[in-house]
């Protein structure tokens, strides 16, 4: 018999990383609210890599953190082994990502979770949702009844979740946990399309049965860099990880066993994400390749599983074992836990406005790969936007749209509701135009004043972020003011940098420009340096050196921003303007974009289209 | 956007030998019947797309002429409109009383350029398309309609993409290496990016240096026929005239001293005055002439400078050499027929381009217009390379290159990718929008200054 259990402002379907923000986010603005798992002890799990961060990702961390969310703290707490990638390449394209320990972030945030004031942790399988006056009523698998004025689905893998090893397939969620088997149906009944999409991951295999001697060593940077802003002494890094090749003879035991792939057999209908593939599929995608670079990272510290980064697999496990014992260091390997694909179920994001809030669905939001994206990061971005949306619709107030030009997570969530998602949505550094104004080392200068509107940022911190703004401030003048005197001790720093010699005064920021000099090369000479937030010497450097490139930068942003003031009808039949294409008419009435720059998005509407509804704009003045 | 259907005679007015009046809009194949009776009896808007019938035009029953009618449907047309071609009998008095029945029967006349604008606005064409047609019909020599028909089949566009490519693959290498630090993928070398960026600066370096003489193609040279009273000037300018007189255009509103034509001097368009004397006068009026016309002399884009052979130099044809000095100019010795008494040797100093002619006989013609071509740059001019057209492509060309330029400036200073992306970015989004596909404001603004779209 369905008893009524109570009612709550918002309710989290899912306590993976889109979850979790969510439910936080809305607890800590305030709202009632319940966050439910299938299974208490997968909350926060991390069924893939045992890494947070990444190219693109580590913005999103960073971003998620300035915004007052929970994944970069939590992952500084958590951490292994730190690394700041493409250091070489340029400040746009600095990303952090931390070996992370997996059980321990998982214990971490459940029970932040479970501290939280305004916040219910509970382990239910939500198998009905309906509509109701006052929302939406979810019914468990126990029949607990809650009355919700709205949802978050952040459902993740587990809807509909189906592993496929070789031949071998079965309905699970990931980890041997079960699926949501029951929920996807009444979704399908409330009206949402869902379709299935697939990913994958690759071996845990067991430490002790792996030949690190030849192994290339990987160490953390020293010192490691937190996430989180707010992270004051990070410690040392903890672990090394180890990289190892693929051969020929790898390749051959893909290439005689590739019928045996679900995927290349045709039994899985899902699709797979282009930007992280499964080892069989860079074989065959790339042929002419001849090894394939992988990484064996520890799943944490008090565990014996190594993960396999770079071996994702949907092969039989005997084949799998095959292929990876002709890997150096990888000959006597032991398979702990066997690669493996799933397939689940998610739903079309054109259906979400960028509030993340279905269309026809007033109160439901989605988050995760449940909207068709793909990785921790990009979840829990989603997450927060969700959380702090259904929140503040609950508590009246106008909801938030992130923008491209100010986030990852606008573009992120812009690329998702503007051009769908045809596989697994991955945050990459292109899919920003905008990428030297969105710096992983300026997230709270673009964020944190908004945190602290939308309220997740506490008084006590948005006082220290105005502090260092302050700080920066006076840098900036100071090098503007410094003169340094042409001397020898100048001069061979200089020249040890190969750049030209001064033989007048020159100003510290002129200095500071040079390409070839920073902040350390300079400590020397620079005798008057206040002691500052580290950070706070790398914004002004960045900014410095790199003034001209983001000034245009900006005036691209700026021309961006005249196309998205200019707004759309929300309710408007597109074939009323005849001049437009049928496919663009079809795209625009089913997105209903909110202005031109995000028409201009719309993959089929070409820029004729825009041009001939740039012109009935100002027609119909 | 019009909704009005609108009808025009598209064809040269002239004694052709076949007119053809098209009609388009929502009402065209309403409109056409009420004018075309079918032979067999069946109605336009009964016919399907792509279709042809045989009739009769009548006008308010009176029989005008026998004509085909082709049918278009929407968006399957030039415009992307309903479409119907009447093709008469050729001839302007047959084709205008076809036109005028149409108009009477419901259509009403289409402005110039206004089928492309439609085309425009209803997707068929891009704005490098509809600039391209425009242009066509407003060539004035047969360069510069060629040039036009190049652009209009893409040359410019094909062009333009061939340079765009090689950055965006450049862009997306960059990209690939910074987003997959971890695949190893190749690395971009400073070399990989250098030849990218010098490959593309000279392409679109030959497109701007192209562009100039492009202009002269298309909007032609102010150019100042001048010389002393009796050098031959007007014997020069009927020479220049002569061969085709067919596209020369009047342009009215010029003063009594000076007088304008625009002629065809092989592929460049000369829009020539004839000037007054430069003379010293005490006379009010001549000296107002004289003023009027040194000034013009300054300004100009070419001088045709005349001089006698037959005669000495006198202080006139001093003061002409002097203005000379500061503008592109040809010295044109007429009279060569005539005993020599000229100081030639003193004109080639300041002037080094010479040419002799016997205007009166027409010899030296040839000479003449190879010495304009080389001054307008246009000799050496292929519209099959692609030509911009006008100012915002010359703009946008200008801009990427000077992006790429930085892009190239920043790796030489030791800047990071990233900075070298942004300008590569930045170049791209120029090109994007030359070639239109890319929308910007200031694509529509030019819309609206070249369609007169009403607001």
């Amino acid at each position: 018999m369905k008893y009524f259990a109570g009612n709550y402002d918002v309710a989290v379907i899912g306590a993976g990383h889109a979850g979790i923000e969510a439910a936080l986010a809305s607890a800590r603005l305030g709202c009632k609210t319940a966050i439910f798992t299938i299974n208490m002890d997968a909350v926060g799990n991390c069924p893939c890599n045992p890494s947070i961060g990444g190219t693109a990702k580590g913005h999103l961390v960073r971003e998620i953190d300035a915004l007052g969310g929970e994944m970069g703290k939590t992952a500084d707490e958590c951490f292994l082994q730190s690394r700041m990638l493409n250091r070489g390449k340029g400040p746009a394209v600095h990303s952090l990502r931390a070996q992370i320990d997996r059980r321990k972030y998982s214990d971490t945030m459940k029970h932040k979770l479970e501290l939280q004031p305004n916040l219910e942790l509970r382990q239910a399988e939500i198998v009905d949702i309906e509509k109701s006056d006052g929302g939406y009523l979810l019914t468990t698998k126990m029949l607990a009844v809650y009355e919700c004025k709205t949802v978050i689905i952040a459902t993740g893998t587990y809807l509909g979740g189906k592993i496929f090893v070789g031949e071998i397939s079965y309905e699970s969620g990931p980890d041997g946990i079960f699926p949501a088997t029951e929920l996807g149906k009444s979704l399908k009944k409330l009206g949402l399309p869902l379709r299935r999409f697939k990913t994958g991951t690759p071996a845990r295999v067991l430490k002790s049965s792996i030949d690190f001697s030849d192994l290339e060593v990987q160490h953390g940077d020293e010192p490691p860099q937190p996430f989180s802003y707010e992270t004051e002494n990070l410690g040392e890094n903890k672990v090394d990880c180890h990289i190892s090749w693929t051969n020929d003879a790898t390749k051959q035991v893909i290439l005689e066993n590739i019928h045996r792939s679900p995927l290349y057999a045709g039994k899985i209908e899902g699709v797979g994400p282009r930007y992280c593939p499964s080892f069989e599929d860079k074989i065959m995608r790339f042929k002419d390749k001849p090894r394939h670079q992988l990484f064996i990272e520890p799943c944490g510290l008090n565990t014996e599983e190594m993960y396999l980064q770079g071996m994702s697999s949907s092969l039989p496990e005997e084949v799998q074992l095959k292929f990876y014992h002709t890997i150096k260091g990888l000959e006597h390997c032991v398979i702990m836990r066997p690669a493996y694909a799933i397939e689940y179920d998610c739903v079309d994001p054109l259906e979400m406005n960028a509030t993340l809030e279905f269309k026809s669905f007033p109160g439901l939001y989605g988050a995760g790969q449940f909207n068709g994206s793909s990785g921790y990061e990009e979840a829990a971005a989603q997450g927060l936007v969700a959380g702090i949306n259904a929140a503040l619709s609950v508590l009246g107030r106008e909801q938030v749209v992130f923008t491209r030009d100010k986030s990852y997570i606008g573009t992120l969530i812009d690329d998702l509701v503007t051009k769908g998602a045809n596989e697994p949505y991955r945050m990459m550094t292109s899919r920003s135009e905008y990428r030297l104004v969105l710096r992983q080392d300026n997230a709270d200068e673009r964020l944190t004043p908004l945190g602290h509107e939308i309220g997740l940022i506490s008084d006590e911190r948005y006082e220290k972020f105005l502090k260092k703004q302050e700080q920066k401030k006076e840098e900036i003048k100071r090098l503007k003011s410094t003169v340094i005197s042409p001397c020898d001790a100048v001069n061979n720093i200089l020249v040890s940098r190969e750049t030209s010699e001064i033989t007048t005064g020159v100003r510290l920021i002129d200095l500071l420009k040079r390409p070839q000099l920073d902040y350390e090369a300079l400590k020397d000479v620079d005798t008057d340096r206040p002691c500052l937030d580290p950070n706070i010497f790398e914004q002004v450097e960045i900014e410095i050196k790199y003034e001209g490139y983001i000034q245009k930068q900006l005036k691209q942003v700026e021309q961006m921003r005249k196309l998205e003031e200019k707004l759309l009808p929300k309710s408007f039949d597109y074939r009323e303007i005849k001049g437009l294409r049928l496919e663009a008419q079809e795209k625009l009435n089913k997105i209903k974009p909110l202005n031109i720059g995000q028409a201009s998005r719309i993959s089929g509407v070409s820029p004729a289209d825009i041009s001939v509804l740039l012109i009935w704009l100002a027609q119909n003045k | 956007m019009s909704e009005k259907t609108v009808a025009a005679i598209s064809t040269a007015q002239g004694e052709g030998g076949i007119g053809v009046i098209r009609i388009s809009g929502d009402d065209a194949l309403e409109i056409a019947d009420r004018i075309f009776k079918n032979v067999n009896g069946r109605k336009i808007t009964e016919m399907k797309g792509y279709t042809a019938a045989f009739g009769k035009i009548c006008n308010n029953g009176e029989e005008i002429d026998e004509a085909v009618a082709l049918v278009f449907r929407a968006p399957n047309s030039y415009t992307g409109e309903d479409v119907v071609e009447l093709s008469c009998h050729g001839g302007v008095f047959i084709t205008k009383q076809v036109l005028r029945a149409v108009l009477s029967a419901g259509a009403v006349p289409a402005q110039a350029g206004e089928f492309t604008k439609r085309a425009f606005l209803n997707g068929k064409i891009d704005l490098t398309e509809a600039e391209a047609v425009i242009d066509i019909i407003s060539a004035k020599s047969t360069s510069a309609a060629r040039a036009a028909l190049f652009a209009k089949e893409g040359v410019l566009r094909k062009k333009i993409n061939s340079v765009k490519d090689d950055l965006l693959s450049l862009a997306a290498h960059l990209s690939a290496w910074a987003d997959y630090p971890e695949e190893d993928i190749a690395e971009v070398t400073d070399d990989m990016i250098f030849d990218t960026c010098n490959k593309a600066i000279t392409a679109l370096e030959k497109l701007l240096s192209n562009y100039d003489s492009g202009q002269a193609v298309k909007q032609g040279i102010d150019t100042v026929i001048a010389g002393k009273p009796n050098v031959g000037k007007s014997t020069l300018m009927n020479l220049l005239s002569g061969c085709e007189r067919s596209i020369v255009t009047d342009i009215p509103g010029t003063t009594r001293d000076i007088v304008e034509d625009t002629v065809v001097v092989g592929d460049v368009i000369l829009r020539l005055s004839d000037t007054a004397g430069l003379r010293e006068t005490d006379d009010t009026v001549e000296k107002i002439g004289v003023d009027r016309a040194r000034k013009r002399l300054e300004e100009c884009g070419l001088l045709l400078a005349v001089f006698d052979n037959s005669r000495e130099l006198d202080s006139e044809d001093i003061e002409l050499l002097k203005s000379a000095k500061n503008v592109p100019a040809v010295a044109i010795i007429n009279k060569t027929d005539l005993k020599q008494k000229l100081d030639i040797n003193y004109i080639s100093n300041i002037i080094s381009n010479i040419v002799y002619i016997a205007a009166k006989s027409g010899e030296g013609h040839e000479e003449l217009v190879k010495a304009v071509e080389k001054i307008a740059g246009t000799e050496n001019l292929n519209p099959s390379e692609g030509i911009l057209s006008n100012e915002r492509q010359r703009l946008a060309v200008s801009n990427a290159l000077s992006s790429i330029k930085e892009a190239r400036d920043a790796l030489s200073l030791g800047m990071t990718f990233d900075a070298v992306t942004v300008s590569l970015e930045d170049a791209i989004s120029q090109l994007l929008e030359l070639t239109g596909e890319k929308a910007s404001d200031e694509i529509i603004d030019r819309v609206f200054h070249n369609f007169c779209v009403g607001k």
